[in-house]
Order: structure tokens, then sequence, then C-alpha cells
């Protein structure tokens, strides 16, 4: 019988396999930031190992990074002992490092791709669940904890029982200004946040082949938003085109084998999924979050869920929590939900594409008044390609605060967060409680929604946005 | 990691879904480098509630964490095990844990315990009717139990054996030494390296 991608890639990672044990898989790489590496490197000195493989780490800085003066100090002292401490922990292990200020350094799931690190039939984990993100390049990425870092750290495997599989299948063409965004945000709707667990999901279809690969990256990176282990899209001519020439991407004759090997990185015709979601890309309309996690979202047009509409006593129980936490209404209209906030940003959405269509919106409009936004590149290198494309010009003159590279927003561990009561349109990937910051009130949404509903104030997609735009300059 | 093979304690009834990692820890107690002093984090933003379970004076104590379905969702913050520890949570029970919580909790000794949804119900109507009932968590059967209430929970032979035995995952991967030697031996040479050798 066939194998699936998700198969093909595990089983040439298995160390070891034994009746009655986990399989022991091989780490290709290890990513490294701040948060969730001190502990491990502690037990490491604890017990007196050092790093396996310093070849397949490398580590960089963002969920505390500010956004602002960063030639400066970092002004929380907690913020600046954590970045302090994986430096030295850098230091002493000899690991490759991209602190902030470094033209490399970014969020960790940006820089990995953007360097060509990440690569078909890979495997890769993080100390983060939006690893997820790598699977857009048909490489097997898993988060993980704090003490998971550890063992890679030392061993460069993890015992992992083999999760099972899923397909989602997305045929046809998505209608116009229907993005990844707005896909990954209705199949999460549809299969809930606990529909994934236990698999590893294959997104394929006519729908996903069109995709790029930063639209691609959009999608598996909010797997996790549905429970699952991981994400993945078999790779092909525009994963690879995306690779080659990058730093790290394989050269010559490595060049020819390893497109070898990824072209056999697809799904054998007869491989049987566990299980199976078909999904018509042209049912499909921007799509915006009201509730309190991510499978709480309906399309733009949609009207605020009555909690009573639900059948399940647990899920009625969630609405009703998460509208009284987000302060809406059964029956508002959700274009009628004014913000005081919109962020472009984060791993799922802080890539040149997103800002390139966050700007094209922007573009002579102005953001609303008492609207405050924040757009925030996903790396350094994104940052400089947007400035020498003229797009952080085209934000300042919209009105908007063009930062420096980081999680930010995302989950509010540096400077920037929401105050309690305030409301926002979110190109990140969780709305729940607090996540930016305490009492704040997230809508997540696709990076043409965001600035469709900065212009507006309220949620709105481009379609609403009628009105003539100023000529640039004026 | 400390063994766990039995415990009986008090309980908390969380009646709530989707309870994910931002609620069991906020992300600013993220900036902390060592595993403890995490306890006063857990569930932050529920705790400025008087009201809430956890702020009970009969809850305190308790080490018996029971609540709705897909417990520990979102962020892959080892931190929440820690907190439910640090507090003094000895296992939690729900019908439905996030992957990689639940990976985190049994490489810390916090047993977590997958019961249908009406178990957790039944637990919840006895531990909100009697706060000093007490639950029975049996690593060793398999065993849940409570007064009235008797049910089997699953767990797969290996885990359960690292757990009873408070084992160490890197050093049970490092008797395979020679497997991992061998394996790297034969690694494709167009594989990325992050230093250019």
């Amino acid at each position: 019988m066939g194998r699936t991608l998700a198969e093909k890639v595990w089983d040439d990672h298995v160390v070891r396999r034994a009746e009655g044990e986990p399989d022991l898989l091989f780490i290709d790489l290890h990513l490294l930031h701040e948060v969730t590496s001190p502990q491990a490197f502690d037990g490491l000195r604890q017990a007196g190992r050092r790093v396996r493989r310093l070849d397949l780490t490398i580590a960089t800085e963002d969920h505390n990074t500010p956004t602002l003066d960063i030639d400066k100090p970092i002004a929380d002292p907690v913020s600046r002992a954590q970045l302090e401490t994986l430096r030295k922990n850098c230091a002493e292990f000899g690991v490759r490092l991209h602190p902030l200020g470094d033209v490399e350094q970014g969020v960790v799931h940006v820089v990995g791709p953007q360097l060509g690190l990440t690569q078909p039939g890979t495997t890769v984990v993080c100390g983060d669940s939006h690893t997820s993100t790598h699977g857009a390049f048909g490489a097997l990425a898993f988060g993980i904890g704090t003490s998971q870092v550890e063992h890679v750290l030392a061993t460069q495997t993890l015992p992992m029982a083999r999760p099972k599989t899923m397909a989602i299948t997305i045929d046809g063409e998505l209608p116009d200004g229907v993005t990844a965004k707005d896909l990954i945000l209705a199949i999460i709707a549809r299969i809930g946040t606990g529909g994934g667990q236990g698999y590893i999901l294959e997104y394929r279809g006519s729908a996903i082949e069109k995709l790029s690969m930063e639209a691609r990256m959009t999608i598996c990176n909010m797997s996790i938003e549905a429970g699952a282990r991981a994400g993945m899209i078999a790779p092909d001519e525009t994963t690879f085109d995306y690779l080659k020439g990058r730093d790290h991407a394989p050269q010559g004759e490595d060049w020819d084998a390893a497109v070898a090997y990824w072209k056999t990185l697809r799904t054998d015709d007869d491989a049987v999924f566990d299980a199976e979601v078909v999904i018509e890309a042209a049912e499909l309309a921007p799509f915006v979050t009201w509730g309190t996690n991510p499978g709480q979202g309906a399309p733009l047009s949609a009207n605020v869920p009555d909690p009573a509409s639900y059948e399940d006593a647990s899920e009625r129980n969630a609405a009703e929590k998460a509208l009284e936490y987000m302060g809406l209404t059964a029956g508002q209209p959700l274009r009628e939900i004014d913000v005081d906030t919109v962020f472009v940003g984060s791993c799922t959405n802080g890539r040149i594409e997103d800002l390139r269509n966050a700007a094209a919106i922007l573009d002579g409009r102005k953001v609303a008044d008492g609207v405050r936004m924040l757009v925030v590149p996903g790396s350094v290198r994104v940052a400089l390609q947007a400035v020498e494309e003229g797009l952080d010009k085209v934000f300042t003159a919209a009105g908007a605060e063009w930062r420096h590279a980081g999680c930010s927003m995302c989950l509010g561990m540096n400077p920037d967060q929401l105050a309690p009561g305030e409301r926002s349109a979110s190109t990140s990937n969780r709305n729940f409680e607090g996540r930016q910051g305490k009492g704040g009130r997230t809508h997540l949404v696709s990076p043409q929604v965001a600035a469709a509903t900065a212009v507006l104030g309220h949620l709105a997609s481009p379609a609403d946005l009628s009105d003539a735009r100023t000529p640039a300059g004026v | 990691m400390e063994a766990f093979t039995a415990h009986t304690g008090r309980a908390v009834p969380l009646r709530r879904s989707n309870v994910d990692t931002d609620q069991i820890i906020p992300a600013h107690w993220l900036k902390k480098v060592t595993r403890d002093g995490f306890e006063d984090g857990l569930f932050e933003a529920w705790r400025k509630d008087e009201n809430f379970v956890l702020n009970r004076p009969e809850r305190k104590g308790a080490t018996v964490l029971v609540a709705g379905p897909d417990f520990g969702t979102g962020s892959s913050r080892e931190h929440a095990v820690w907190a439910l520890q640090n507090y003094g949570f000895k296992t939690v029970i729900s019908s439905r844990f996030a992957d990689i919580f639940r990976g985190n909790s049994l490489k810390n000794g916090l047993l977590t315990v997958v019961l249908d949804q009406k178990v957790v119900d039944a637990l919840w109507e006895l531990t909100e009717a009697d706060p000093t009932a007490e639950i029975t968590v049996d690593l060793e059967s398999r065993q849940v139990r409570a007064e009235g209430i008797t049910a089997d929970f699953e767990l797969d032979e290996n885990a359960r054996w690292r757990l009873l035995n408070g084992l160490d995952d890197i050093s049970l991967t490092l008797q395979n030494e020679a497997d991992i030697a061998t394996y790297e031996v034969a690694r494709p040479t167009f594989k990325p390296r992050t230093i250019n050798a």
C-alpha cells in the first residue's frame, strides 16, 4: 500500500523502532529562541551534557524584543535578562545566534525559511507551537516543550508516537479577495480547535497548489489552532523556486540530488488517510473571528452567532463566555464591530507578501481617526525588502506605525499590547482572552481585512472601500 | 522526573472548555528562566474574580484538576505544566487534551487522565456538591475512583512505565547512542546545516 507524504518523511527519520516504544526520530533542524530554551540549557549544564549537533541548531531573539528604540538597552529588566540568558547560553554552548540588531534576526518561523534552512523532507522542531509553519515546504515540523528542547539539544532526536494523517483537500479557485488566512480560519471553524488533535494534516488540492510559499506558510502556521500535531503541503516547483539560491539551500550536485529526493515527497495515489475533509474554494469568503478561540469565526458578512443556537452544551457555554469577554451581542453584524487597534505582523502574516497586500490597500488612504495601526515585519530581512519597495512610506503616509521586527503584539511579551477593553483586528493567530494584553479583545483577520478595517474603523474587507483614494502626496 | 504511582486528593472542578495555555499561565510570566515560582501566575486573569473556583476557601489544598474538553490548547509553553505543579496539582482530568500540553505534562510527572465527558460530568457534580470528596488516580491499575464512580483510563504502556519509574527520557535515548551515530553517518549530504563547513 502507498504512503502519505507525512509517512514518507517520518519513515526517513526513524533512528530506532521497537515494539511497544515510540519511534526515535532524527531531527534535521532545531530552532531556538529566548523563551523556551533557558531551562533546557540549565538541564544540559546540570547533567554535564553538550549540544550534540551545533550544525543543526540555530537561535534568534523574537518574543521579547522591543519594536522601538532597539539601539537602546531594553527597558523591561526581565525581558532584558531573558535575552541576555540566551546570549550567554549560546556563547557557552557554541550555538549560532542572531540577536536583536543582527540582519538575520526576526521571528524564528520567518527566519528559518528565508535562510533556506527549512527544506522539503526535513524534520524541524522548535519550542514554539507555530513550528507547524515549516510544513509548507513538505517538512515535518513540530512545536515542542522545553523538556523536548533539552532532549533534542542533547541527542538530536525525539521519541514520538506516530500521529494519524488527515487530508484537507481544497479544490477550485479562491474567489477574489479571499486569502490563505481566510481559508485556514474557515478550516479551523469547520473542524474545531480539537479537530486535528492526534493528526498530521496534509493540505492538498488545486487551490493549495496555486498558492505561493508565503501563503502556504500562513496555512500550515495555524494547523496548531486546529489542534493538529503538524500541517504539511507537498513540495513542488513553487517550493523549489523559493529555495533555489538561498543561503543554506543545497548547491550544485547536492541541489540536483535534493530535488530528485524532494520530488518523491508526494502522497501516493493508493495511500489511505485516517480522515479526510473536503472544502470547496469557491464557497469561501473573507473570514474573521468573533470569539476567544480561533475556531470561533465566521464570514465577515455574517452576524455574531447566538449561543442558544449551539446544540452542544460545552460549545454553548464557550460561546456565552466568549461574547461576554468580547463585549459583543448575539445578532450584531460583524461589519459593525469597531476596533481601536490594527496589528499587521506575526509568524502567520508578517512576511513580505503580507506587507505588500496590506500596503496595496492603504496606498493613498488614511487610517481612521482613533485607530492605532502597527505594522511589524516578521524579520529584519522582510523589513529591508519592504523599505526597498517603499512599503514603509505607504504605511507611515497612511498614519500607521512602522516598527522593527519581532513577535510584538501577537502575544504582547514586549511593550506592544492592548489596554484592557481595547479591541484589535489582528493578522496574528490567537484570539485567546488576554493574549494581546490583559483584558484586550482580538479579532483574527487577513492582512487585507486588517488594512480595510484600519481605514474604516470597523471590521471590513477591501470590497467595502468604495471611496476614491487620495492621490499620493496630497 | 518524580515518579507517579497513585494519588488521592480533593478536586477543583473547572467547568470550562478550551482552556488554552495562555489562560493557564499568561505570556508575561514566560520571561522567568527557572522551572519554579509560577504558582501565582496560574489562571492569573481568572483569579482576579473572587468567585473563581480556585479562590474558594474550600478548594485550598486541592490537588486534582477536573477540566472541560480541549484542555491545554495553544502555545507549547511547558510553563503551563510547571505552573500547575508549582501550585500543587498532581493530576489533571479532561475528556480531551491538546497534544503538546499532554506530552509536556507526562515528561514532568503531571499525570493527564483522559476520561469520557460523562465521567467528567459525574466528577464535577460530585466535587461541586461535596468539596471534601476525594478522587483517586491510580496509574498502576489505570483507574480513577471516587464515591460512586469507578472509571478505567488508557495510557500507552511506554508512557506509563516511564511515569511509574520516574525515568528521564534523555538517559533512555542515550542508551541508543549507536543507533543515532549510525543514522548520522548515512544522512544525505544535501541536508541543511546551520554552520557551513
